[in-house]
């Protein structure tokens, strides 16, 4: 008889915990750096010159690119 | 490096609506949602003046400083970014922002008022830099993929500039230098603190 309840018990705290609420994040979700790079994405997008994890080279390539797209007078003088 | 800024050239931009397109383009933003867009000032008058407005990623953001969620962080690159899965979409931080940068999709899970949506400097969001639930939740993360908001990028005339504060108020001082007009930036002041590119804050109660 003991067995046949602790066995129901054991099967009811069983099925139980599927109901169980899904865990919940509080605050925000921590964001990864962007000179980390894209992961596994694809990297077809992915502009070169400077190395996914290396915080300098990607500081770097953004303010070249930022010098060589937006400053005309650099371009044209 | 220094935060990221936006600067918008009064005496450059033609209104043609380029950075519009390209933000929309470049995340799919649904209709009726306009993270970026362009407002004349006197239109049809001469010397009429157009800027191109979105987030300015302020320095000290109101919308972050109001929102009862807390969906709101910094970036270390200065980026004013929101968690989604957080935003209760109760509209707090449309009333707090100086630039109408929120924007509320008219459909998902709040019917009317949906999850805010706002300028992400394309940065993406608090997913996995580069997944498909970044890019269908914030749009693309260019700056993972090492460059500038596609806005500026495509800005035909350079009005609108994007990048490094110290960078943008260089070539900016720079155009000012060479034509000796056009120094005023507008919103600049009131996002960053000061009423000219490159300089200290203005003390409280100074002129945008």
């Amino acid at each position: 008889m003991s067995k046949t309840l602790l066995s129901v018990a054991l099967l009811a705290s069983l099925g139980l915990s599927a109901c169980m609420e899904k865990p919940q994040i509080s605050g925000t979700k921590s964001d990864a750096a962007p000179f980390t790079g894209t992961g596994n994405a694809p990297t077809a997008f992915v502009n070169g010159g400077w190395k996914a994890g290396d915080k300098t080279s990607w500081e770097q390539a953004l303010r070249a690119r930022a010098q060589d797209g937006q400053n005309d007078y650099a371009k044209s003088n | 490096m220094a935060r990221m800024k936006f600067i918008c050239d009064a005496e450059r931009c033609i209104e043609c609506n380029g950075c519009v397109t390209a933000c929309k383009n470049e995340h799919e933003v649904p209709w009726g949602v306009n993270r970026r867009r362009v407002v004349t000032l006197n239109d049809g008058v001469p010397g009429e003046k157009s800027i191109s407005v979105a987030c300015m990623h302020c320095s000290d953001a109101p919308c972050m400083a109001v929102c009862p969620v807390n969906c709101f962080y910094k970036t270390d690159e200065g980026v004013v970014l929101h968690d989604k899965d957080v935003c209760i979409g109760c509209g707090y931080c449309s009333y707090a922002c100086p630039f109408g940068a929120p924007q509320f999709p008219a459909q998902g899970t709040f019917g009317v008022r949906g999850k805010m949506d706002k300028c992400t400097f394309c940065a993406g969001g608090p997913e996995a830099n580069g997944s498909q639930a970044e890019f269908e939740k914030y749009g693309r993360n260019r700056l993972a993929e090492g460059k500038l908001p596609a806005c500026a990028e495509m800005c035909s005339t350079k009005a609108l500039l994007a990048g490094d504060g110290d960078v943008v108020a260089d070539i900016f001082r720079n155009r000012v230098l060479k034509r000796d007009k056009g120094a005023e930036v507008w919103g600049w002041g009131t996002a960053y603190g000061s009423s000219k590119p490159g300089q200290a804050p203005a003390k409280q109660g100074g002129k945008s």
